[in-house]
């Protein structure tokens, strides 16, 4: 079965020859319409079309946005607040990036139409620490929106007004969780909260409830507000409605971002056909599809089970080629749909160095608040490093699993899963590669192997 | 007729046992009224809860009901109502009961869960306990002991950190002991309002330390030492002196401030090494100031007075003084002594048919643990009669009549009557006995000087700024050649022509609770740890000039005096 068509209504403009990210082009090609037109309507009708369209948080949890919605406080009579998060900071994920720096408006006036269904009167984007460029482009679009009372006081002569401040991060993995990213934006350091109490949408920034969305999530809000939510539901599957963006990296021929309708491509489709398939004489030996720290598929490994299709259950029985690119396939088979960054491996990687990297990155990412993940990251990266640099025991396999299975679960935030999951995955799905691993080393490295951190 | 549940308790089940409890209580609380240990670090009844050890995880779960119906569902098998557990641990520390909350803190999942953690924190760890401090008292070796596995299978480079940061004055810190619980840090910021310190840097790399520029120096460091679960923090008077197992913990009254705050003597064979505070959740909650701790260098201190003669040769010759100076006799009596030396105090003044002058002392309050009137025990002397009124800051009445003529001998008890005002003329003009610890002025114009004890060689009570009178007790020895004050009053009372009365405080409680009404139904052995609350409506009117500290507001706004 051929691939279906990208559908891009997020990229839509994203590498358009001749498109710039100043307001002037963004309103050449429709911009702001759909604002004009939200501020004239019921908030509460906009939050129902969010409902309606089924949309799913697009920072990695996949969290419905209209429930999210519906579970902010609006009976305390504080302030709502709205956070665009755009700490992109997932190993593997590159589209929220791509839309600030080349259709930032398109972040604006979604952010806009989101604050005007909320009530929102100050929206905050709280932008990747390391993504100077981005900040200073949004800072600029701002600047323009304002002057063109998209934002700002009296918003288009409705009464309604709305600010939004650029807030850089703090340069840490951490800052993009919800709660940590609301304690840094508070000029703390980004420990994430306990909940209970801290529920952003009772008790978030300031106290005071708070949303806090995904950049893609927003743009995604843009669109039903413009088509509607029933419009928007027919996209994708049911469940997993919408277009994905998934970043592929890695050892394919043709890396890149690329829009579908949720569900409607697989594995296969999107590597070999989308992506053109593995690099010369080589063969695919794993993915990851959903940001780094999503569990680790192998190339030849079965899925059975069960699975809803309507209201039917159906028998499944794929290869990682046959799954469906959607959080709910992707759940299904063990692993996540995340934040779309595919990440894909070839035979001339090394599970145990493949996972010596990723176990240097969450151990200098975690925030040291909960024991769990503090210690439990940093000991399984010294095992995996000491695998790679010095001395690898046959014992290592067992020791990483049985320390990653005491992480998971017991952290104040889901940075306790993202640290574990890949070692609990690469030793489930490749602990042969493991065991062998002190003979492997004895062999001489490929030459281009990559320095290990 | 068992009384209905109060609508503000909740009942919830631990480890099969039911018990109710109020409403807010979280769940290690609860489980410390059903005597199940939940082992903690970062959670600390008196501060903010965080939730970051991960040690009090717990299995939870609530009874079932149907979605529909809210009806309860049953379990065929057990024929009680179903619970849903819940499949991950939860934190303790974090979780408020609710009604029909089951906690499980003994399976296999809390079981791992314990070990996991302790197992992480122990791998970073120096485990130099021979030479820690903290050992003997550490959590972490308790709760290794009680719910870690027991060996290691860590065989990397543990992390290197500073290891003997000097915080403040009063506070070192081993960084590679502390286990980040933050305690110190929320102590700071939300008791001792000095938040001056914090983590740097990141993962297993945090590093406890204080703001670049400022140090660790408030009056309520030391507080840091002692909730540090874990020999992180140490106190830099108290570190490598002693083992704590060795040490004798005596109960006794901070006597720095009307405040009262509750503390622990530590001593060995007669030596005291450390003070620390005893929780009063009505009177200093856990906390102690460092200035309380210091105290205790007063037992060895280089001015302690030693008796020459027996005591009998002293009582001999006041008691000739007494006789030569009739009707011109004053007595000094000091709010820092016990109120049974005041009631002495009282008896002596009536026998020699003397006034009886209090000195006060007026600083400033630091709302917290110490109060603006820095004697102990003024309202000890209002409760046993020894004065009507509030003491003045200088003895300027006695002064006067000294001048006059009409005062030829005084009797100075814990009080150096230079220091309150009296000139070297003055004193050289009376006869002056002396009842004192410590050499000073009063005790070298002395004409008889009687070496007595400090507070933490001698029992009694002590009336705090709440009129709650609270028991102190005898921590170490008398010094030698010094005397219990009562010992000493007794038999002043006596020479002086008094009444006989005992100096050993059970059968002298009996004589004061016969004289003093608001003390009559009390002994000295019933009396509670945390104190017992008097009566103050006879008191009402007085201008006390406390201002408002923890537990305790003024009745009425303080006069301008307590903060000038």
């Amino acid at each position: 079965m051929p691939a279906p068509e990208q559908l891009r209504i997020i990229f839509k403009h994203i590498d358009e020859p001749g498109y710039t990210n100043d307001i002037g082009c963004y309103l050449r090609n429709g911009g702001y319409e759909v604002l004009k037109k939200a501020v004239a309507r019921k908030p509460e009708e906009l939050i129902d079309e969010v409902k309606k369209s089924g949309l799913r948080g697009r920072g990695g949890a996949g969290f419905p946005c209209g429930v999210k919605w519906g579970l902010v406080d609006r009976k305390s009579g504080k302030p709502i607040y709205l956070i665009v998060n755009a700490d992109e900071s997932e190993p593997g994920t590159f589209k929220d990036r791509y839309i600030m720096h080349q259709d930032p408006h398109q972040l604006i006036e979604s952010t806009m139409i989101s604050c005007f269904a909320n009530n929102v009167k100050q929206a905050y984007i709280y932008i990747r620490g390391e993504m100077p460029h981005g900040a200073r482009i949004l800072e600029k679009a701002i600047a323009e929106a304002r002057a063109a009372n998209f934002v700002g006081p009296n918003i288009l002569g409705t009464g309604y007004s709305c600010e939004i401040f650029v807030h850089r991060g703090a340069g840490a993995y951490i800052c993009g969780e919800e709660t940590g990213l609301i304690e840094s934006l508070e000029g703390k350091r980004a420990n994430p909260r306990i909940k209970p109490p801290y529920f952003p949408a009772v008790l978030g920034l300031y106290q005071c409830p708070t949303i806090v969305n995904n950049v893609e999530t927003l743009c995604h809000v843009k669109y039903i507000a413009e088509h509607g939510g029933a419009e928007y539901a027919k996209i994708g599957t049911p469940g997993n409605t919408g277009t994905r963006i998934f970043c592929v990296s890695g050892h394919v021929q043709r890396p890149g971002y690329y829009e579908f309708p949720a569900g409607t491509i697989t594995m296969g489709q999107l590597l070999n056909e989308v992506c053109g398939g593995p690099l010369p004489g080589r063969k695919f030996k794993a993915v990851i599809p959903g940001g780094s720290s999503a569990k680790i598929l192998r190339f030849g490994e079965r899925f059975k089970g069960k699975r809803k299709v309507g209201t039917e259950l159906v028998d499944y029985d794929w290869g990682v080629e046959d799954v469906p690119m959607d959080f709910d396939s992707l759940g299904m088979i063990g692993t996540m749909g995340g934040s779309g960054g595919v990440i894909v491996m070839d035979d001339t990687v090394n599970m145990v160095e493949a996972l010596a990297n990723i176990n240097a990155f969450y151990s200098h990412e975690s925030c040291g608040q909960c024991t769990p993940c503090r210690e439990g990251s940093l000991w399984m990266k010294k095992i995996t490093s000491r695998m790679v640099h010095g001395q690898a025991r046959n014992e290592d396999a067992a020791l990483l699993k049985s320390v990653a299975d005491q992480i998971p679960g017991r952290t104040i935030c889901a940075f306790g899963e993202a640290c574990s999951w890949p070692t609990q995955s690469f030793i489930a799905k490749f602990g042969d590669e493991f065991k062998q691993y002190p003979e492997t080393k004895k062999t001489a490295k490929p030459a281009d192997a990559v320095a290990l951190v | 007729m068992i009384a209905p549940a109060k609508p503000d308790l909740v009942t919830v089940n631990i480890d099969g046992q039911e018990i109710a409890v109020p409403k807010g209580t979280n769940v290690i609380e609860a489980a410390r009224l059903v005597n199940v240990d939940v082992p903690h670090y970062c959670y600390h009844p008196k501060l903010s809860v965080v939730g970051n050890c991960r040690m009090c995880l717990i299995e939870m779960g609530m009874p079932a009901v149907d979605p529909a119906t809210k009806a309860p569902i049953m379990d065929p098998a057990t024929g009680k109502q179903k619970i849903n557990w819940i499949p991950r641990p939860q934190i303790g520390c974090g979780t408020n009961v609710s009604p029909g909350l089951h906690v499980k803190t003994i399976s296999p999942m809390v079981k791992d869960a314990r070990e996991g953690v302790m197992e992480f924190l122990l791998i970073n760890h120096p485990l130099d306990c021979p030479i820690c401090d903290q050992a003997g008292e550490c959590k972490l070796q308790e709760q290794a002991t009680g719910y870690g596995r027991g060996y290691s299978r860590f065989v990397e480079q543990k992390n290197v950190k500073p290891k003997r940061t000097q915080l403040g004055p009063r506070v070192t810190l081993d960084d590679e002991r502390c286990i980040l619980c933050s305690r110190c840090i929320r102590f700071s910021k939300e008791i001792a309002k000095d938040d001056v310190l914090g983590f740097v840097d990141r993962g297993s790399y945090s590093t406890l330390t204080c703001y670049p520029g400022k140090k660790l120096e408030n009056n309520y460091s030391l507080n840091t030492v002692d909730i540090c679960p874990v020999g992180a923090l140490t106190s830099t008077d108290f570190r490598f002196k002693m083992r704590v197992w060795f040490l004798k913990q005596t109960n006794v009254i901070d006597t720095e401030s009307s405040v009262g705050a509750n503390t622990v003597v530590w001593s060995r064979e007669g030596t005291i090494y450390r003070i620390t505070p005893r929780r009063n959740d009505e009177v200093n909650d856990t906390w102690l100031a460092d200035s309380a701790r210091v105290l205790y260098k007063a037992v060895k201190a280089a001015d302690r007075l030693a008796a020459t003669e027996t005591i009998e040769a002293l009582v001999a010759r006041a008691a000739a003084l007494f006789k030569s100076t009739p009707g011109a006799i004053a007595i000094v009596g000091s709010a820092r002594s016990t109120v049974e030396e005041q009631f002495f105090t009282r008896h002596l003044a009536t026998a020699l048919k003397a006034s009886a002058h209090l000195v006060s002392r007026v600083g400033q309050g630091d709302k917290l643990l110490i109060s603006a009137d820095r004697n102990p025990n003024v309202r000890g002397a209002l409760v046993t009669g020894l004065i009507k009124t509030l003491p003045a800051q200088q003895l300027t009445d006695l002064a006067a009549q000294i001048d006059a003529g009409k005062i030829k001998a005084v009797v100075a008890i814990n009080e150096d009557l230079a220091a309150a005002g009296l000139t070297a003329a003055q004193l050289a003009k009376v006869s002056i006995v002396y009842l004192g610890a410590h050499a000073n002025a009063t005790s070298a114009a002395a004409k008889v000087v009687f070496p007595t004890l400090t507070v933490f060689e001698k029992s009694g009570t002590f009336v705090n700024q709440q009129f709650r009178i609270q028991k102190t007790l005898k921590a170490v020895p008398a010094a030698a050649g010094a005397t219990d004050d009562l010992v000493v009053l007794a038999q002043l009372v006596a020479a002086a022509g008094g009444a006989a009365l005992p100096a050993e405080l059970g059968s002298l409680w009996k004589v004061i609770a016969a004289e003093v009404p608001a003390l009559a139904t009390m002994t000295f052995a019933n009396l509670p740890e945390t104190g017992l609350v008097l009566d103050a409506t006879p008191y009402a009117a007085l201008p006390f000039v406390e201002g408002e500290t923890l537990h305790y507001k003024p009745a009425q706004p303080a006069v301008a005096a307590a903060t000038a």
